[in-house]
């Protein structure tokens, strides 16, 4: 292909579970600034494959680059280092803390004040007012103070989205970020996606094909832990074998 | 509101020796001395979400480090002090090496362990430790030559160093370190995708916590110029925990409230109840059915409902 280097690049990946394939000989190339959706029907393991990319399961063999260094048997501390972001399909957030200690801890993550047991976290000016920064463009600036178990699930999908935004990573993977969500709600939740700059590459997961097929340049149909069809959106919606997963049962 | 209240207690913790007997004041001693050891643990436990029933370790390994370093090896009281709480740091951090390899029930199982082996090596290592019979005979620091022989000078001496260990935990907690551990409490797999590396941090933790633990093993020692193999007990790391948890766990003031409440008890019912191991027992099962997050937070819940507030 092109001479630049890959944002992700996924070698004969293999994921057992016991004997069950979750992930099956799959390649993948995501290259900078690109927006790849990836769909599949439920169970197809889309989050087996994230999960992999971020290190909270290793696979059982193959290989995972990140700009073109190699990550496969790194710990996930150590891949956020390198500018690897990514949220969650189920919400994984601080429940007791407020929206902008969530954020906050996000920049903690990959700055060396966190090791820091001398001095309050709130001293950190700078960090704070980044994380209000970034928590009033995905619409939540005044709700900053709030407890994220008081805020509705909407806007728990859009303190996800901003603990990643935050990190300004170089790759984003979002795991169904619309999901549970009303159409208006999408409808916001797309816009900001949108809006992200393109010096983060995105991934974005859906199982559900219509719902953010127009934020995808390019589209994986992963089905059965395998890649059925890879490349560009419109020729993978037109694709036969994408109608067979779809409708075909 | 809440300095003022902060300051006045202090005040009068300052003044106590002045109107009260000795009895009191040593028992105000002792409970400054549990409160460290209990806010100690709090870091691991209310923290960090590692519940240590082992932490007696680190109290009585610097206990009879100091006394081996004083009577064996022939070190000033100061030096053996710094001695010791070196020591026992480095033995926390091979602790923590094991003990994190797990969390929750295992956890708590190799913490169990480790300080059992502690124990047994203190039963059975009688060259070293004088075994069932203890060491006795050791001495007090005389910091800036002054005598802490008379229960008030050392109560003046514990409670210094009582607020030095506030102080600085509260920092703790509520720095950027600190947060992040709270964080690896709540939600560790989403902190190590945010960066942080999770056990690192609770390995810190677990030797700072170490530290202030064996901080209170040397004022334990001092104030009781005796240790013995009782000291690294199950039931000495379980009193711990139980003032944590009846306190209130993750709770500055918690561990305090708990730690008094324990030696209160024992001081007053093992005097006029024979059975009082079980009154104990009962009090501390009343508290977690009536306040099951601790008596700090249950009463600020039960005041703040009372007041109309929101939180
Ligand atoms: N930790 C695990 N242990 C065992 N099996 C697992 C584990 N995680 C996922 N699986 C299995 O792997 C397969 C793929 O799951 P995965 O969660 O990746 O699917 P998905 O494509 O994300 O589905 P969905 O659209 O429902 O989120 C499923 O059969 C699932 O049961
Ligand atoms: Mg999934």
């Amino acid at each position: 292909m092109s001479a630049t280097i890959a944002a992700l690049e996924i070698i004969n990946l293999n994921k057992f579970f016991g004997g069950l394939p979750a992930t099956q000989n799959v390649n993948l190339q995501v290259m900078p600034g690109e927006r790849r959706l990836i769909i599949g029907p439920n169970g197809a393991g889309k989050t087996t494959l994230f999960n992999q990319i971020t290190g909270d399961f290793l696979p059982s063999s193959g290989q995972i680059k990140l700009f073109g260094s190699d990550i496969t048997r790194m710990k996930p501390h150590e891949r956020a280092h390198l500018g690897l972001s990514r949220t969650y399909q189920i919400i994984t957030l601080f429940s007791k803390d407020t929206l902008v200690h969530n954020v906050t801890l996000g920049l903690l993550g990959l700055s060396p004040a966190r090791w820091n047991l001398f001095k309050p976290l709130d001293h950190y000016q700078e960090m704070e007012v980044e994380a209000r920064r970034v928590l009033g463009l995905v619409g939540l600036g005044s709700m900053a103070d709030r407890l994220v178990s008081e805020i509705a699930y909407g806007q728990k999908r859009r303190v996800e989205i901003a603990m990643a935004m935050a990190q300004k990573p170089k790759l984003l993977l979002l795991d169904e970020p619309l999901a549970g969500l009303s159409a208006e709600e999408r409808t916001t939740i797309k816009e900001l996606i949108a809006a992200i700059p393109k010096e983060t590459t995105l991934v974005m997961i859906e199982h559900d094909m219509d719902t953010a097929l127009d934020l995808a340049e390019t589209v994986t149909l992963l089905h059965y832990g395998k890649v059925i069809v890879d490349g560009q959106r419109d020729a993978v919606i037109a694709d036969e074998k994408t109608r067979e997963v779809y409708l075909g049962h | 509101m809440k300095q003022i209240s902060g300051a006045i207690f202090l005040a009068l913790l300052c003044v106590f020796p002045l109107f009260a007997g000795d009895f009191y004041i040593n028992l105000a001693s002792q409970i400054l001395i549990a409160a460290i050891f209990a806010m100690s643990l709090n870091l691991l436990v209310g923290y960090g979400g590692l519940t240590s029933l082992g932490h007696a370790s680190f109290l009585g390994f610097a206990a009879y480090a100091s006394a081996w370093f004083t009577t064996q090896m022939g070190l000033g009281v100061g030096t053996a002090a710094v001695a010791s709480i070196v020591a026992t740091m480095v033995m926390a951090g091979l602790f923590g090496m094991i003990a994190l390899r797990a969390t929750g029930l295992g956890f708590l199982m190799i913490t169990l362990a480790l300080s059992q082996v502690l124990w047994g090596l203190a039963y059975r290592w009688v060259a070293v430790t004088n075994g069932d019979n203890g060491m006795s005979g050791l001495a007090r620091p005389a910091p800036f030559g002054i005598s802490l022989d008379s229960g008030a000078n050392y109560y003046w001496f514990t409670l210094v160093v009582f607020v030095v260990a506030y102080w600085l935990m509260a920092i703790f907690v509520s720095s950027a370190f600190g947060s992040a551990l709270r964080g690896t409490r709540d939600q560790a797999r989403r902190m190590s995708a945010l960066g942080h590396e999770v056990w690192m941090i609770r390995w810190i933790t677990f030797i700072y916590a170490g530290f202030w633990g064996a901080v209170s093993g040397l004022l334990y020692v001092y104030y009781t110029k005796y240790i013995h193999p009782s000291s690294l007990s199950i039931t000495a790391s379980a009193e711990g925990l139980l003032s944590v948890i009846a306190g209130g766990s993750g709770t500055l003031g918690g561990p305090l409230v708990g730690s008094a409440l324990l030696i209160i008890l024992k001081n007053y019912a093992s005097a006029y109840v024979e059975r009082w191991n079980m009154l104990l027992g009962f009090v501390f099962l009343f508290i977690v059915l009536v306040l099951p997050e601790g008596i700090v937070p249950g009463l600020k819940r039960i005041f703040s409902r009372r007041q109309g507030g929101q939180s």
